[in-house]
């Protein structure tokens, strides 16, 4: 191999300026707003007249301030369970699944809890806590399982996270055909509807947003605390540093692992409950487009802030509401939503990095170090 | 059990099992090279979608079948080049970003196919490979040539791997860059190269089910098989040989689920047919896991001069 001296190289920066963060993330939205203004250009549409149906369609009335909250509202806490995973450096891929186990197990509490008449066999406070019991554990042990054979046998878990997504959705069809089907839905695969009693309340009238919102808000302050100012958030942070020196300082790195898959599980499956029991009332298979894959994105470009999860859920769930009613009036295709959103990420990764490091160019002639 | 093993001399079976392994010899060779450079691609999944839109497009559009395949793996190289600039040239997370570049590849093919077949009922159909019933081999005789090319693959790049310089400055650089870098080579050019193409490899392994398996462009036809591929290859200790052995076991066991859940007659949901070669692949990853070798630079950004 013969080769010749790097001519770019990139070097730390010693101090971050205030503002540069600021400039860098102008420069990702406008980035990502001309690289998809072309894709329009190519659809055959006025850029300019989409992006303000998206805009329009996400924030422009009353309605679309609702939905853009609803849609946010699953995708916060996906946001979340990978915020957490991810600070601690456990690369769960697997929200999808543990969605959809969060989801079906809701909707077992609410069968199992329904007494012969039809009505609810205990005090609806009780029975109310035991639904969301149920899917945030149903959530926790889908991440749980992989997270031991991480801890236990060095098994990948960005592997297995992945895989358990499909068994997890065929479980679910499972049930769907068999003792969790809905006798009357003409062989659709869908579950019995949730009890009334057990759905959450609705934060406005004539809108679909619901009180998981303002749960998930909550989850997201009460998240960012414990991150802070907990020795619990310093393990987690230590051992997503470096799991070797934080074993050294005496944390236990397995038992904190196997802590933050049990939140990250969690959340994901909450997430699960609150698309029953807020949005949906019962379990299809195809009750979520990705939302857990979403969390993984939202995640990042909130730099793994749990506060600034919210944000940028309310930026994905704006972009998709948007979209979806842009694509109705101005004729571009819905799948821009994923495209913006996936532009967006890869523009602000590499915009923060440059905050961070500076491009060095060199002459070729210049080979010292 | 007098099923299974009837299938075991039905040539039928085996001809399944090969066509359903084609794309997972395609992809696990694919994410070996770039694993071995140290780099891991989560894009496969997003890849796959492109090559398979992007070579059913070329076909469609009026160009040779090998055109299509070309294109595909054009494309693929063009999304690991991507891949390699977010990870190789700068430090970023590889799980990030290849989840980033999942999703940009499968929504642009998505968004794409909207633009150009606005309203369509059922997709357009190409004319696909046609088996290469000149060949004297059995089973081979009914695969489509991309099969045989994906065999012929395997003791390939074993060759440059294991037999060439340039492929043991590849595997040096997945585990130890800083070596490699003493050693007066550029580690990000190292890197990029099998990163790009392991992801055209990628590509090819989409273009099979638009070109060959199917002879159309469906959503959701990838549906997991990327991720599949990323497995295979730590069950194959990332050893193209035992990649080869791991996407047969895989199709093995695909096929083998299909026929039993025909022959099975409903006495089992078949859901449970169909998590069966999911299941097995976490199991084979835990049996594997113990002595598992990963490449040690694997995951690991490479930001010269710092340690």
């Amino acid at each position: 191999m013969r080769d010749r001296e790097n001519t770019v190289r990139l070097e730390a920066r010693s101090s971050i300026s205030t503002i540069a963060p600021l400039i860098a993330g102008l420069t990702a939205i406008f980035f990502t707003l001309a690289v998809c203004g072309l894709l329009v250009l190519w659809a055959k549409a006025d850029v300019a007249s989409a992006y303000v149906a998206i805009y329009e369609g996400a924030l422009g009335s009353r309605f679309a301030i609702t939905e853009t909250f609803t849609r946010a509202t699953p995708l916060m806490l996906t946001g979340l369970a990978a915020a957490v995973a991810f600070r601690a450096r456990l690369y769960n891929i697997g929200a999808e699944g543990q969605l959809y186990m969060g989801a079906i197990a809701a909707v077992a509490a609410s069968v199992v809890m329904t007494n012969d008449a039809g009505e609810l066999a205990l005090p609806t406070s009780l029975a109310f806590l035991l639904m969301i019991a149920a899917g945030a554990l149903a959530g926790a042990a889908l991440l749980i399982v992989p997270t031991l054979l991480k801890t236990k046998f060095k098994v990948d878990e960005v592997v297995t996270t992945l895989l358990l997504n499909f068994i997890a959705l065929l479980f679910v069809s499972l049930l769907l055909d068999g003792p969790l089907k809905d006798p009357s839905a003409m062989g659709w695969p869908q579950s019995p509807t949730l009890l009334s009693d057990l759905e959450f309340s609705k934060l406005v009238e004539r809108g679909r947003v619901h009180t998981g919102l303002l749960f998930a808000i909550g989850l997201a302050l009460v998240l960012s605390f414990v991150i802070r100012y907990t020795s619990f958030g310093l393990a987690m942070r230590a051992v997503g540093a470096n799991d070797r020196a934080a074993a050294f300082a005496g944390i236990g790195v397995n038992a904190t692992l196997i802590k933050v898959a049990f939140i990250s599980g969690a959340l994901a499956g909450l997430a699960g409950v609150g698309e029953v029991a807020g949005r949906a009332g019962y379990v299809t298979l195809d009750m979520s487009p990705g939302y857990g894959y979403s969390g993984i994105v939202i995640a990042m470009l909130a730099g793994l802030s749990p506060i600034g999860v919210i944000l940028a859920a309310l930026f994905v769930g704006g972009t998709i509401v948007g979209a979806d009613a842009m694509s109705r009036s101005v004729n571009v295709p819905t799948y821009i939503a994923d495209v913006i959103v996936a532009t967006a990420l890869i523009a602000v990764l590499v915009a923060s990095l440059l905050t961070r490091y500076r491009i060095v160019w060199r002459a070729k002639t210049a080979a010292k170090r | 059990m007098n099923e299974l093993l009837s299938l075991l001399v039905d040539s039928s079976f085996w001809v399944a099992v090969l066509r359903i392994a084609t794309p997972l010899i395609f992809g696990t060779l694919g994410v070996l090279l770039c694993e071995r450079a140290g780099v891991l691609n989560l894009g496969i999944e997003g890849i796959m979608v492109a090559g398979a839109f992007i070579g059913w497009l070329t076909v469609h559009s009026g160009a040779g079948l090998w055109g299509g395949v070309l294109a595909a793996a054009f494309v693929g190289g063009l999304l690991g080049a991507l891949h390699a600039l977010l990870v190789v040239r700068l430090p970023l997370s590889q799980h990030v970003a290849g989840l980033g570049i999942t999703l940009f590849a499968t929504s642009l093919s998505y968004f794409a196919y909207r633009v150009l077949f606005p309203k369509v009922d059922s997709p357009p159909k190409i004319e696909a490979f046609s088996e290469m019933s000149w060949l004297p081999i059995p089973v081979l005789a009914e695969q489509t040539p991309l099969t045989l090319l994906a065999v012929l693959l395997v003791p390939a790049i074993w060759y440059v791997l294991y037999r060439t310089p340039l492929g043991l400055a590849l595997r040096a650089v997945g585990e130890s860059p800083h070596a490699v870098e003493a050693q007066g080579i550029d580690v990000v050019r190292l890197r990029s190269g099998p990163v790009i193409a392991g992801s055209a490899l990628m590509g090819v392994a989409g273009s099979f089910l638009t070109l060959a398996a199917f002879n159309s462009f469906f959503f959701n036809m990838v549906n997991g098989r990327g991720w599949i591929c990323v497995a295979l290859v730590v069950f194959a200790s990332w050893r193209p040989g035992k990649a080869l052995i791991g996407a047969l076991l895989f199709a093995f066991f695909d096929a083998a689920q299909l026929r039993l859940q025909q022959a099975g007659g409903g006495l089992l949901p078949y859901q449970l047919y169909l998590m069966l070669p999911y299941v097995l692949s976490i199991v084979a990853l835990v049996l594997v896991a113990r002595k598992a070798a990963y490449p040690q630079a694997l995951m690991k950004p490479y930001v010269k001069g710092t340690r």
